[in-house]
């Protein structure tokens, strides 16, 4: 295995500084944390940029509702240990005041809900910055963001009007309410992140790594039969499977991947010989070609 | 392994999209979703070939167009490096793009069209990625199954573009033509055959042996301080530590430096990186120093070795690329932003306006519209610390923000 970790270095040296940029040019920065492994990244990079200080700002979950339970106990566990601040807010409670409608049918998800209930978040807490884990390698309308990306007060991205960013100054001026979404692990891959976990001893949750899960097929991905949460036709059998997850996303848009890597290292293996991208077990992106794109327009993360 | 940052250039339709999802294609680099996208909306399209330009422009708008508009960051891999290859694009409209792409790349890949040759655009591009001083610059003359693989047509463009490059300000950037055809993949990441006339690497061998140079890097040590952290708990409790990043070159604990602006002296008592503490810190590491003595540090400060001071001054003459719609003025206001320091600035003198085809200057242009480039002296409401951008890439160079609309307007590179 190639041991060499200068570029993880040099992407770890740049996420620091991007982190240290909010907190100096922000006044409410909040991470959002979605308990997936590359906000759990976020929070490891924040934690080594203000030590021996605490974070200086707070974690932000958008709840679904439909997550699964291993990360919320994983997240909890997370806060408690380092000593950090967490808000939640729930989809739950957006539906219930009417202010979004829950889908139905087979591919009925949360994640679109998601949006509403985020920048009414940003709104309740008047967050001038929100930083998020979304990488450059992920898809091919997120391969267009800038590390400040400026969002207007309906949490919109002008992607055809972009700020120019150049060398590694960030502009964070903005007017009262707007906001800007920040990527500290924009030129991250996903080799990268698992590098750095691997590099970090991070602990992640349990569902990222090889276990038995009941689950079924549809559209040649593999669904959690589990916990009741993806809608499952009467004819769609159940089935036993090693499998695990390469993103946790919301559980009613995020499919398995067959996988016998038990650990960090065998992970590390898995994704370099993968010759399927990490979106591709994402049933979100699959609606439509620019599915991302739109959704990144509305506000989403 | 080693990171190599590319940025493309070249005007709209010369291929550069096409080369990078071909260079992807042929490296393997595309997963197989990814494949099955590209193949997928090629045939929508009704092309009888696949539109590698689909695995970069990811935009709605792009993918209608055919054009990219904004830069795609595009990460691969080889045995030997992983580059990072900004993907900019060509349209006028969006030069700003491109400078934003250029502006962290350490070699450029300058597209020709075979059938057009060099044109204004071509030139703009080859100034800006001049003005940056990026190091290495590719010219790959793209479409040779166009013109029937001519080397006739190769040596003609060559010449023309041989012509812009004896006049160009930074002689050492090193410059290397290579016959290309994106959509074929001839002398992209296979050598060609069609082309025996050449003798040259295929590009991306060409891109594998490139000298590591860390252009970045070069010049004496700045450390503009980032934020200052003060944890106040009982085990840290007298901790004063300041955050940022080490440029041009490095630190030591034992050092003696200098605070900038107010020339304080004192020592480096320890580096942190994290929790743990380091002898020395490296160009372009994130680290947090403690000095010795108690004195007043604050973001925008910067710590120098003592005896190695850049310039301080209230004043300053850079080149500057403007980037905004509305025009730049004599007596403007603008926000300079020099590293993580702003200063509030005004237009002083534009001293004259540059052709990019380096065919001469104007030296009675009294504003700048978008794109133009011209040699601008500023006064500012405070000092900063800089110095020439030809010997220190970081501390040389600023953006200019405009107050009323926060956005970033210009570049620029002081002389
Ligand atoms: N025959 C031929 N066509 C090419 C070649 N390279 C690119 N093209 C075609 O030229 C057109 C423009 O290619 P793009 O890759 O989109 O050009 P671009 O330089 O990225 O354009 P902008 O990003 O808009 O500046 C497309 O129709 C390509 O298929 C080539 O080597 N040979
Ligand atoms: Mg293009």
């Amino acid at each position: 295995m190639n041991k060499d970790t200068s570029s993880i270095n040099s992407l770890e040296n740049e996420a620091i500084y991007i982190m240290r940029e909010v907190a100096a040019q922000f006044e409410k920065p909040v991470l959002l944390f979605s308990g997936g492994k590359d906000s759990i990244t976020l929070v490891r990079l924040a934690v080594k940029a203000f030590y021996p200080a605490k974070v200086p700002f707070p974690l932000m979950h958008i709840d679904t509702g439909h997550n699964f339970p291993e990360t919320i106990e994983f997240r909890d566990r997370l806060v408690k240990e380092l000593g950090l601040e967490l808000i939640v807010r729930n989809v739950q409670d957006s539906i219930d005041e009417g202010k979004v409608k829950e889908e139905s049918g087979r591919y009925a998800s949360r994640n679109m809900l998601q949006t509403t209930t985020l920048l009414d978040a940003i709104e309740e807490f008047k967050f001038d910055a929100c930083i998020g884990g979304a990488r450059r390698d992920e898809e091919k309308a997120r391969a267009k963001e800038r590390i400040f990306s400026v969002r207007d007060d309906f949490g919109q991205w002008d992607e055809k009007n972009q700020r120019p960013e150049l060398f590694d100054m960030l502009n964070g001026d903005i007017e009262h309410g707007q906001n800007v979404r920040v990527f500290p692990i924009s030129n991250w891959t996903e080799l990268d992140v698992w590098s750095y976990i691997e590099k970090e001893n991070i602990e992640i949750p349990s569902i990222y790594f090889a276990h038995k899960r009941k689950v079924f097929l549809r559209d040649g991905m593999i669904w959690s039969a589990e916990d009741g949460i993806v809608y499952r036709d009467d004819n769609e059998e159940v089935l036993e499977k090693m499998v695990r997850f390469r993103t946790v996303g919301d559980m009613s848009c995020t499919a398995a991947v067959l996988s016998d890597a038990v650990s960090i290292s065998k992970v590390v293996e898995e994704i370099r010989d993968s010759t399927i991208s990490e979106r591709g077990a994402r049933i979100d992106d699959k609606r439509s070609e620019a599915a991302m794109e739109k959704r990144k327009q509305q506000g989403y993360f | 392994m080693e990171v190599l940052k590319i940025a493309t250039a070249g005007s709209v339709d010369d291929g550069k999209s096409t080369l990078i999802g071909r260079i992807l294609y042929d490296t393997k680099s595309l997963t197989s979703d990814k494949l099955k996208a590209i193949e997928d909306k090629s045939e929508q399209l009704g092309y009888d070939y696949l539109d590698f330009s689909l695995a970069t422009d990811g935009l709605m708008a792009e993918r209608e167009q055919g054009i990219t508009i904004d830069v795609a960051h595009i990460y691969f891999s080889t045995k030997k490096k992983s580059y990072i290859i900004a993907d900019t694009p060509g349209h006028v409209e969006y030069t700003r793009n491109m400078v934003t792409g250029a502006s962290t790349s350490q070699a450029s890949i300058v597209l020709i069209d075979a059938r057009k040759g060099v044109i204004e655009q071509t030139n703009r591009h080859f100034f800006i990625n001049n003005l940056l001083r990026i190091k290495d610059v590719v010219v790959a003359i793209n479409k040779m199954d166009l013109v029937d693989y001519s080397e006739e047509t190769y040596n003609k463009i060559k010449a023309d573009f041989s012509e812009l490059m004896s006049k160009r300000d930074y002689q050492d950037q090193k410059i290397t033509f290579i016959p290309v055809s994106a959509l074929k993949g001839d002398n992209v990441v296979n050598k060609s055959d069609k082309m025996p006339w050449y003798t040259g690497d295929a590009l991306l061998q060409h891109l594998e042996d490139l000298d590591k140079n860390d252009v970045f890097n070069v010049g004496t040590p700045r450390f503009p301080v980032q934020y200052v952290i003060r944890p106040k708990t009982e085990d840290f409790h007298d901790f004063r530590g300041y955050a940022g990043k080490v440029y041009g070159g490095e630190l030591s604990v034992g050092d003696d430096i200098m605070v900038l602006p107010s020339k304080t002296r004192s020592k480096i008592k320890d580096i942190y990186f994290y929790d743990e503490k380091y002898q020395t810190a490296s160009r372009r590491s994130s680290v947090t120093i403690t000095l010795e003595n108690d004195i007043n540090v604050s973001r925008g400060d910067m710590i120098v070795k003592d005896g190695d001071l850049p310039t301080i001054d209230k004043q300053f003459t850079a080149n500057v690329c403007w980037m905004d719609s509305e025009n730049l003025t004599v007596g403007g206001k603008y926000i300079v932003q020099h590293g993580v320091n702003k200063v509030l600035a005004k237009v002083d003198r534009i001293n004259h306006k540059i052709n990019p085809d380096y065919s001469g200057i104007d030296k009675e242009a009294t504003s700048l519209g978008v794109n133009d480039i011209a040699s601008v002296s500023f006064k500012l409401n405070k000092p900063i610390f800089f110095d020439q951008f030809k010997n220190h890439r970081t501390n040389g160079s600023f953006i200019l923000i405009d107050p009323q609309s926060n956005n970033t307007v210009g570049a620029g590179f002081i002389q």
